[in-house]
Parts: C-alpha cells; structure tokens; sequence
C-alpha cells in the first residue's frame, strides 16, 4: 500500500503528461463546426462566369458534392490549389467553388492564371453566402453527400494528406 | 447610441470572435467581426430577441462563439471542474494537515540546527 502510494505523484506526472502531449497537438483554431451532419443552407447564388444564372443546393440533390471557399486574395488557396487541381482531375466528383468576398473580374483572372479545379463557381461577393456556412478562414472546404446533408468541414488548406486521409476514405464510404 | 445599437453592442461583447479567438466579435477589428457586427444589427432591426440573434451565430459558428457557454450534461465539466477542483484539493490539504496533528513527535525529523549560526566563528 505505501509502496504503491509512493509511485503516485510519478503516475500523476505521467498522467499530466500524457493529457499534455495530446492537447499540445490539438489545434485550437480548428473551430468545430455544427454545421457537421446537418443539411447544408439553403443558398441560391450567381454563378462566377455568368451572372444571370444562379445556383443552388437543391441541384446538387442526389450527388456527393465538395463545397470550396477560395478567393483570389487568399495567399493559402494557392498553397493548396495545385492539390485541388490534381483531385478536381482524378476524381469523378463535382467540386462546386464559393468564390468569397472577390471582385468577379480578380476571380476571373486568377482562375485563368492559376487553372480552374471548379465544376462552377459561385459569386458570393458580400459573404452573405458564407456567412450562413459559417466561413470563417478561406480556404474551406465542405463534402456534402447525396442528400444534401454537410458531412465534413476542413478548414485550411487541403494538403495531399488531408486528401488522403480524411477525404478519400469519406467520400469512398459516401460513394459505396 | 440608439436601442438597436446598444443592444447590439452587448450581444457582440458576448460573442467570441473565431479568427482572433481572444477577443470579443465588439472588440475586434477582423474583417468576419465587422460582418457579424452588421449581421447582429440587421438581425435586432428585423426585430430579432438577443436569444435570436445567440441562436443565429450558434447555429453557424457554434457554442464556441459563446463566451459563456450554455450549461449542458457535456459542458458540465467546463462549468463545475474549476470547483470539484478547488473543493477536492481543500479537502485533501485539510486531510493530510489534520492527520499530520495527530503524529506522535518523534514520527517527525528534528529540526536541524541553525546552519548559519553553527558555522560563525
């Protein structure tokens, strides 16, 4: 008894420990968002390329959807555009793009410049859009499965790893 | 100051702003506090309560928009841990310091001489 009484402030360091070492490698700006599991908002807004269409989440009804926010001030959608483009390609899946709180023309040029990943993109040039999304640091990105509900939210870039390991096995669990 | 914009300016002291997370949305100069400043003003102008306008950003942001979050059985630990902790570790002190009194003399060291005395000269 007083043997195993001795060994406990060592067990409690450890435990302290421990609790440490998993808190330090959690990210406290990945803000967990309640959008997660529920239907995603409603929206209905212009396309990027062409003003007098709109578009809106009951078209995508029936079809896994990945949800982008990119605008062309935004230095880390660069950093992660060459992995969307070479997901946009392998994949056969529609990635729909929210082009945030830009000027059409600037989002026009930069798609031109950089190349475009985007099945269509969506004016949202007032982040009215993203405001009901809950957008709060572009880039984002949101899979939103065949009946219309947000299954996950990834905030940041989206790095090839990112793409591997919680994309790909979500959007092969979706598609089965 | 109008009703509304008072009125506006406590739900936004109340909300945490996400991209600079130490600060209140009424503090902060981020572009998104700036929205949600006028998306707070133009909820109260439609005629929204201050419980509305909470339920609008929790909606989109969640209960970490709120500085002081709803009390709930998964919250519990976040409203009562601070206590259970102060009240467990009293009580601990106070176990250990009565048990302490009790001790016969001679279950404690002598204490030792004064060093600084012994070793002038």
């Amino acid at each position: 008894m007083t043997r195993w009484r001795a060994a406990l402030p060592l067990l409690l360091l450890i435990a302290l420990g421990g609790l440490f070492s998993v808190a330090l490698r959690l990210d406290p700006h990945a803000v967990p968002s309640p959008l997660v599991n529920l239907p995603a908002p409603a929206f209905s807004a212009a396309r990027l390329d062409d003003p007098a269409t709109s578009f809106t989440r009951e078209q995508m009804l029936g079809r896994v959807w990945l949800l982008n926010v990119w605008a062309s001030w935004c230095t880390v959608c660069l950093d992660e555009h060459p992995a969307l483009l070479d997901f946009a390609k392998r994949r056969q899946i529609t990635v729909v793009g929210l082009n945030y709180k830009d000027k059409r023309e600037f989002a026009l040029a930069w798609l031109a410049r950089h190349g475009n990943p985007y099945s269509l993109s969506v004016f949202d040039g007032d982040g009215a859009v993203g405001l009901d999304w809950g957008v709060y640091g572009v880039p984002e990105t949101f899979v939103i499965d065949a009946q219309g509900v947000v299954r996950f939210k990834h905030v940041g870039a989206l790095t090839p790893r990112v793409i591997e390991e919680h994309l790909e096995p979500l959007l092969r669990s979706l598609s089965s | 100051m109008s009703d509304i914009e008072s009125q506006a300016k406590a739900i936004a002291a109340e909300l945490r702003c996400v991209v600079c997370q130490n600060q209140t949305v009424a503090d902060s100069q981020a572009e998104l506090a700036v929205d949600l400043r006028r998306q707070i003003g133009k909820l109260l102008a439609g005629g929204a309560s201050r419980e509305q306008v909470l339920a609008y950003m929790t909606a989109r942001y969640g209960d970490f928009v709120l500085y002081k979050p709803p009390l709930r059985a998964d919250t519990a630990a976040l409203w009562f841990g601070p206590g259970v902790l102060l009240v467990g570790g009293l009580g601990a002190l106070a176990f250990v310091l009565r048990r302490r009194e009790k001790l016969p003399a001679g279950r404690f060291e002598p204490d030792p001489e004064d060093v600084s005395e012994s070793n002038r000269g």
